[in-house]
């Protein structure tokens, strides 16, 4: 059963003298449980469709369903409740709250989705063992590396139970060792929890583990692959 | 197992939890206001030399203002005075009121009344051998009068008056003009009560220095009992000195004694019959305000200049809040409280250390040298800098400070509830 379903989306930005269509018709289901990598060269769409995706940004047209909501059909604070409750992020520069421990971003959307006490700290926990920063838990930001502070992210991601995690680059700000052990933590959740991850990445390495391959070129899907 | 989402519960319902985020967002706030220490510093620093200097003058000002009221009172007009009606619009001694033990004892029945003291002053012209001068001629009760004036406290040369003295006190510059000493005779000329001519002479028991210039040229004090028989103006007064312990008290007195005190009497505050003096103060006061709000004015662009920074720096993080799925109105409630917070540390920080100052300045006012304190003292101030700690000297500050945060944190709640959470990842 698709959980996404992307049919004729357009955005164009209009900002600067020449109109550019960043993402050009795009047509593209997902399912519950994929673990999909979308690439292409800069300039290509990814982050755009990210955004449009999770509703961060609003298509100039076509339409974005998941789990049979409209997404355009949703009011600014109906759609940031809808973002709290089905979509996780990851962003490129693991923007954590600087101001909380790994454990206290972890909780964070706990903390907006009214959580116990009990509930965000069982959980926060578990999370954080499942990103392998147990004793870590409370380390500020700029206490962790990189590739620290991008698995407290994906831990954050998962918080709320979300439908599907989105995440922009996650390994471009990462060393190679950095972004292996998150490619194996993303890809373990992904396999023994069914979560679906869906990334953009020009990283070869990366692309290697997906399962479904989507490349943009010019705003428009070119190729869709699935592996195995 | 992570996600065992069979078993993960549904949401719980919403006003449960409701306080403990509340201080989640209260303990973000806290913990935001201390990322760029330094800068919250400064900026609650900024705020409490604000209050202390605000504090401080204010407190010197009020200081000053009480000292006024205290010589108005202690050495003319006494906080309240009960007059025939028509008294204070023509001060004859035609319109003065027969004393009653009635009337006074029902002045007498209010608590807040400490004591009453009766009055009959009139005019006349005051002579030695050679020399002529118009005098205010003050029938007074010795002792009472005393205990509200501390006039024998000021004598220079003589003595004090007797309880029915037929002698009289003289300021000495009336005194030095008409050339007369302590056991000289002095000669007055008026009209007595209801055109009754009135001249006696009168044997001088002392000199004072009045504290007021202009009574010390002019006074002439004698006993109430010989003041009526001059006057021929037998058992009659002019007014009834009323004393209060301040000018709090007196406020809420006055209310009572003016709803009891009627026809043919009438009821006057200090305030009513020397509306200059209230004038002066409120004059001083609005000079004060301005200085003061050109201060804070200064110091509220500063609060605000950091405000804007910090929103500018945070923008992305505020993105991220937002994307994530906090709700503007959530994170516009904790900006505020950061706001909020620098005002509130400005504030206590700034009360805090003031207000034992003052408590200091006020036991210890500070002596004043040189022409000034001079010039002060001819006019019958004591040559001090009095400082006040009435509650409005802090709170004044108080609520300006808390004005102006209230007003600056508008600002980030509304950039707020305006940021487009995409553009704001992008910052
Ligand atoms: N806010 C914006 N304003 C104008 N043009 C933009 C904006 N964001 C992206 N673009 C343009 O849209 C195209 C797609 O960008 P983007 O989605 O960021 O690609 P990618 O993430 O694949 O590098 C690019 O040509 C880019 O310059
Ligand atoms: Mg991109």
């Amino acid at each position: 059963m698709n959980i996404i379903e992307i049919t004729h989306l357009h955005k164009t930005y209009n900002e600067s003298e020449v109109k550019v269509h960043a993402v050009n018709g795009v047509n593209l289901n997902f399912e519950a449980g994929e673990f999909a990598a979308i690439v292409g060269p800069s300039g290509s769409g990814k982050t755009t469709l990210l955004n449009l995706l999770g509703g961060l940004d609003s298509p100039n047209d076509g339409k974005i369903l998941i789990d049979k909501t409209d997404l355009s059909e949703l009011k600014s604070s109906d759609l940031i409740k809808f973002r709290m409750k089905n979509i996780g992020f990851v962003f490129q520069s693991y923007n954590l709250i600087p101001v909380l421990t790994a454990q206290e971003n972890v909780e964070f959307i706990m903390h907006l989705q009214n959580r116990s006490k009990q509930e965000r700290e069982e959980r926060s926990m578990e999370l954080l063992r499942a990103v392998g920063l147990d004793g870590r838990e409370n380390s500020r930001p700029n206490k962790l590396s990189g590739g620290q502070q991008q698995r407290v992210a994906v831990a954050r991601a998962l918080a709320s139970k979300p439908k599907f995690v989105l995440a922009d680059e996650p390994t471009a700000n990462l060393d190679s060792k950095s972004t292996e052990q998150l490619l194996s933590i993303m890809e373990e959740l992904n396999r023994k929890e069914n979560i679906t991850f869906i990334f953009s990445t020009h990283d070869q390495r990366v692309v290697n583990k997906a399962r479904r391959v989507i490349t943009l070129e010019d705003g428009k899907v070119i190729s869709d692959e699935r592996k195995r | 197992m992570i996600i065992p989402a069979s078993n993960y519960p549904k949401y719980p319902g919403k006003r449960k939890v409701k306080y403990q985020n509340m201080g989640t967002n209260i303990k973000l706030a806290w913990r935001n206001l201390w990322r760029n220490k330094r800068r919250t510093i400064i900026t609650v620093a900024s705020i409490f030399f604000g209050v202390l200097l605000s504090a401080y003058m204010t407190s010197m000002q009020e200081g000053s203002y009480t000292k006024m009221v205290d010589i108005v009172v202690k050495f003319y007009s006494g906080y309240m005075q009960v007059h025939q009606e028509d008294y204070w619009e023509n001060k004859s001694i035609n319109n003065t009121f027969e004393y009653k033990q009635d009337l006074v004892d029902q002045i007498l029945a209010d608590k807040d009344i400490d004591f009453v003291i009766p009055r009959l002053e009139s005019y006349g012209l005051a002579s030695s051998q050679e020399l002529t001068k118009g005098a205010m001629i003050f029938g007074i009760d010795p002792k009472g009068e005393n205990h509200l004036t501390k006039i024998s406290d000021k004598l220079s040369a003589g003595n004090y008056l007797q309880k029915k003295d037929d002698g009289v006190i003289l300021g000495q510059g009336l005194a030095n003009y008409l050339r007369l000493n302590v056991n000289d005779t002095l000669v007055i000329i008026s009209q007595g009560y209801h055109g009754i001519s009135a001249a006696d002479k009168f044997p001088i028991r002392g000199i004072i220095k009045h504290v007021s210039p202009e009574l010390n040229k002019s006074i002439v004090y004698m006993s109430l009992h010989k003041c009526q028989e001059f006057f021929s103006a037998e058992n009659r007064l002019s007014s009834l000195v009323i004393n209060v312990a301040n000018n709090k008290i007196m406020k809420r007195a006055l209310r009572h004694l003016k709803r009891k005190i009627k026809h043919p009497y009438s009821v006057m505050s200090w305030e009513e019959m020397q509306p200059e003096v209230v004038q002066q103060i409120e004059g001083d006061r609005a000079g004060g305000v301005i200085m003061k709000a050109i201060l804070y004015i200064v110091i509220a662009f500063g609060i605000l200049g950091t405000i804007m920074m910090m929103m500018m720096e945070r923008r992305r993080e505020f993105g991220v809040m937002i994307a994530v799925g906090m709700q503007k109105r959530k994170l516009a409630s904790i900006v505020f409280f950061e706001t909020l917070f620098i005002g509130l540390l400005g504030i206590l920080s700034g009360l805090v250390v003031s207000y034992p100052i003052l408590l200091l300045q006020s036991a210890n006012p500070i002596p004043l040298t040189g022409q000034a304190a001079q010039l002060m003292e001819e006019f019958g101030f004591e040559p001090y800098m009095f400082f006040s700690t009435a509650w409005v000297v802090f709170r004044q500050q108080a609520i300006s400070v808390s004005i102006i945060t209230l007003i600056i944190a508008i600002y980030p709640v509304i950039s707020i509830l305006r940021i487009k959470e995409i553009k704001a990842l992008r910052a």
